[in-house]
């Protein structure tokens, strides 16, 4: 069993929702965190706020948050145990941040630290 | 006698207080010992009340005699004297001092609980010994208990007693730097001591009963001492309270489980569900929540019996957070069962059907529940399942009356 990152990216992080809006996606991701963990396949996982973030570029050239020159950014994370990246594939395709149009999943497998990998 | 319960009742309260203390003077060396002083007590307690009537107190009567016997230990085996003295500070053999003031009591048991539950020990072992010598149980109800015989018990006990000693497992109350991680195990052992006795198959209902309010005593024990108090024993002991409000409701006269919606409410223990609940507001200090925080949260929403759909929310994002933390099949399956309430059925069956426990006849048993009113024909088949996966009669009995109630 090997174990994958599922990597949320949002098209654009700074759109504003609605407080319902939110609660909504709330309950779809606990209920789509669960139904992982329903399945024992759940290794962990963890949200990034956007609040309080930093990039640090070449030279040490630090800059307010992951927004402005890239749009993209990164919204959290799980980390799912699976028998093949098709296996991963099919939680990410659950994962609710899929609704938002031009929003991704990014599916990679964790090396093991066996010195092989 | 005229009182025929009291010998078997003081039994229960006091071996284990005789025990604990003399053990702690002897050292884990001598359980042994200290069970067989605590054992000669009560049969002198038998020889001599049944001729000469039971003294004015009791308990004082066994404290004394034990203290005799432990004393007359002493000076009769020079060896173990020998040895054991000079390891017990500043004593000679007959002026040995035994402590048996509430206080003594209350900490050699805390400190013997430490000591049975030591991590070297099986996890099944800590249990028997647990039941042997903190809560007075005999081999043969620890056998019926575990749906076993007297013999593995007694070798359970004796392999798990060579541990105790090879592993020279001190009588003593861990350091504050490894008290958090000996507590874990103290905290699991009693779990499912408890559980031992919530969901044995055994038959017999007294005991599977004392098995669960002696779990909650020993949970009460540390919920009372202050190095132990932690928010974490405080939500066991209110999940306890909660589970063992329904053990009148769970079962009918003829023994066989009733599902918690049939259930007559009026049987719930009330009295056990206000305990519940302070102890979960005592669990609610500080910020790790723990498995037994979910469970207990789970625990109180089961007390509401009117169907809401905040109950179910909250019960299903409970169950999110425990299977992310504690997997287990059953919560797996009882997660599902939330899901079909807050989100519907035709959700709940595609999660149902990845969850890939066909060994178990819970899983099929859900998958007919959820079926039921969806698809009559899925549902029975599922059922049909389950009872040829079902090990009791009771359980395959329970699921054929579901089978009849979709063909009536």
């Amino acid at each position: 069993m090997d174990e994958f990152i599922l990597i949320f990216r949002h098209e654009d992080g700074l759109k504003v929702a609605s407080p319902e809006q939110i609660q909504a996606w709330m309950k779809q991701t606990m209920d789509w965190i669960g139904g992982i963990a329903a399945q024992n396949k759940f290794s962990g996982g963890n949200g990034l706020p956007f609040a309080d973030s930093k990039v640090v570029w070449h030279n040490n050239v630090v800059t307010n948050g992951p927004f402005g020159d890239i749009k993209e950014t990164i919204g959290g994370y799980v980390i799912v145990k699976a028998d093949s990246i098709d296996e991963a594939v099919g939680f990410a395709k659950g994962c609710p941040v899929l609704q938002g149009d031009g929003n991704s999943v990014e599916v990679r497998k964790i090396a093991k630290r066996d010195g092989i990998h | 006698m005229e009182q025929p319960d009291l010998l078997p009742h003081l039994f229960r309260t006091e071996y284990r207080k005789i025990t604990s203390v003399l053990c702690k003077l002897f050292g884990i060396d001598h359980l042994e010992t200290a069970e067989d002083i605590a054992s000669d007590t009560f049969l002198a307690a038998f020889e001599t009340w049944t001729y000469k009537g039971i003294p004015a107190n009791p308990t004082a009567w066994l404290y004394a005699v034990a203290k005799n016997k432990a004393k007359n230990h002493f000076s009769r085996n020079a060896t173990f004297t020998d040895k054991i003295v000079q390891q017990v500070k500043d004593s000679t053999p007959l002026e040995i001092e035994i402590d048996l003031s509430d206080q003594n009591i209350m900490d050699c048991q805390l400190q013997m609980l430490f000591a049975l539950c030591h991590p070297a020990i099986s996890t099944e072992a800590q249990i028997g010994l647990s039941l042997r010598i903190l809560c007075g149980f005999g081999i043969d109800e620890i056998a019926t208990a575990f749906l076993t015989n007297k013999e593995t018990i007694n070798k359970r006990l004796f392999r798990a007693k060579e541990k105790l000693r090879t592993e020279k497992v001190q009588i003593e109350f861990p350091g504050e730097d490894e008290i958090d991680k000996r507590l874990d195990t103290v905290v699991t052992t009693l779990y499912l001591l408890f559980s031992e006795g919530y969901y044995s198959e055994s038959q017999n209902e007294i005991l599977r009963k004392d098995l669960c309010l002696e779990a909650m005593r020993l949970v009460y024990m540390l919920v009372d001492n202050e190095q132990t108090n932690k928010p974490y024993v405080c939500a066991l002991l209110s999940l306890m309270c909660f589970h063992s409000s329904r053990f009148d409701a769970r079962k009918n006269d003829n023994g066989e489980i009733v599902l918690y919606e049939d259930q007559d409410d009026s049987l719930w223990n009330h009295e056990l569900i206000t305990k519940g609940v302070y102890f979960l507001h005592k669990a609610s200090q500080g910020s790790k929540i723990s498995r037994y925080h979910l469970e207990a949260n789970i625990a109180y929403w089961y007390t509401i019996k009117t169907d809401t759909s905040e109950k179910w929310e909250n019960i299903l994002q409970l169950y999110n957070k425990l299977l992310q933390i504690e997997y287990s099949p059953i919560a797996a399956l009882n997660r599902t069962y939330a899901l079909s309430k807050a989100n519907g059925k035709h959700e709940a069956i595609k999660e149902a059907e990845k969850l890939n426990l066909t060994s178990n006849h819970y899983y099929f048993a859900l998958l007919g529940e959820l079926y039921t009113g969806i698809d009559d024909k899925q549902a029975i088949q599922n059922f049909k399942q389950a009872i040829k996966l079902a090990k009791t009669e009771s359980d395959k009995h329970l699921i054929q009356k579901k089978i009849d109630k979709i063909c009536k």
